[in-house]
């Protein structure tokens, strides 16, 4: 059976099927959790390994929360850090674009918007986060992240980036809502690493 | 020892014009899917469209956020019949414009499936922009294809790249 259904008018393709290989050998899953019926209020990333170059985190989730305001998808850090973490970000709700920023967080950083229990059922967000560098102890550590959702009349997209003043290697990450709500079942996040 | 989550499922580079390209029979083994397009214009002005398992009806919604060069402005399309990004593709014959999509938890059969992309277009006779956009099809089903196209032929050279992505 055929890989491709061209319904073109114009046949001449150059196509190739590549199953497996090459691979992209420098990209590497790491670990995933996906909620389980109970929801869950963060989803933490633990013993990182520190091999890597840079870290991704691929996801969708949903709050079970009834917030006025979107569910906020934030990264938490596992202590305080004493007003030494700042965040950014550009964002358009489908009529205008704004711009907002936070300095001198001590406990979590904005990654993205997601959608919460009053936004249609099977709505989820999406982000994926980049954390640069995660491993190397003379540099701060910053992210950038892309993220939304869609629900087809209303929605949010954003980009964005955080600060976290600390050189640290980061050996866990951990995920929560803006709310302090839970996930939902379904909820999933990939890490994955990148070899440098 | 680990193994790589990053693998090509197929590639396709236009030998000549083609009104769209399609990616039938994808895999389910993977978690997450990126497709990979650099489409090049025939007749300039046009969003590029894309499709899931050939779903011709008002299912698609988006919203986008965008920067013209010198402003900023997001919108918002819904019940259309297809996810297009920008005013992406333009520029005459030999310019391309990137397109980069992220189809996560695509072959889950629970949730409605949201996509996120970056589309742009550089500077050509008045027209530029770069483009953020998530986009919905409401629908549960696994994608099992994907059907990329806009208002007219892409060019020759035009290349579209899908790629699986695994994870533990």
């Amino acid at each position: 059976m055929s890989r491709f259904d061209n319904r073109s008018r114009v046949s001449t393709y150059i196509q190739s099927w590549v199953s497996g290989e090459p691979d992209f050998g420098a990209f590497e899953s790491i670990a995933t959790t996906t909620v389980g019926p109970a929801g869950a209020s963060t989803v933490t990333f633990n013993n990182i390994p520190q091999t890597y170059k840079h870290l991704q985190i691929r996801c969708i989730s949903r709050s079970a929360g009834t917030e006025t305001v979107e569910g906020g998808l934030l990264m938490v850090y596992a202590s305080p850090h004493a007003n030494n973490a700042y965040w950014h970000r550009i964002n358009g709700n489908g009529a205008t674009a704004t711009s907002a920023n936070s300095g001198g967080e001590s406990y979590s950083t904005f990654v993205s918007f997601i959608t919460k229990s009053t936004d249609t059922a099977s709505v989820f967000g999406v982000a994926i986060l980049d954390i640069l560098d995660y491993a190397d102890t003379n540099k701060t550590k910053t992210y950038r992240s892309i993220g939304g959702w869609d629900s087809n009349g209303s929605g949010n997209i954003s980009m964005g980036s955080g600060l976290n003043r600390d050189a640290s290697a980061i050996t866990s990450i951990a995920l929560a809502l803006n709310s302090g709500s839970n996930f939902v079942q379904y909820s999933s996040f990939a890490l994955y690493g990148i070899k440098g | 020892m680990a193994v790589s989550a990053y693998e090509v499922i197929a590639t396709q580079t236009l030998g000549s014009a083609a009104a769209s390209v399609t990616f039938n029979s994808i895999p389910q083994i993977y978690t997450d899917l990126v497709l990979i397009a650099s489409p090049i214009a025939t007749v300039d002005g046009s969003s590029v469209y894309i499709k899931f398992n050939g779903d011709t009806g008002s299912n698609y919604s988006r919203t986008t956020i965008s920067g013209y060069g010198s402003s900023a402005g997001s919108t918002r399309t819904s019940n259309a019949t297809f996810i297009g990004s920008g005013w992406q593709v333009g520029g005459g014959t030999t310019s391309p414009s990137p397109h980069i999509y992220n189809i996560q938890n695509y072959s889950n059969s629970t949730t409605f499936k949201t996509i996120l992309f970056r589309s742009n277009f550089a500077p050509y006779g008045g027209l530029s922009e770069v483009t953020a956009e998530v986009g919905l099809w409401r629908n549960t089903s696994a994608i099992t294809s994907i059907n990329i196209s806009y208002l007219s032929n892409f060019a020759i050279g035009s290349t579209f790249t899908l790629y699986g992505i695994k994870a533990a």
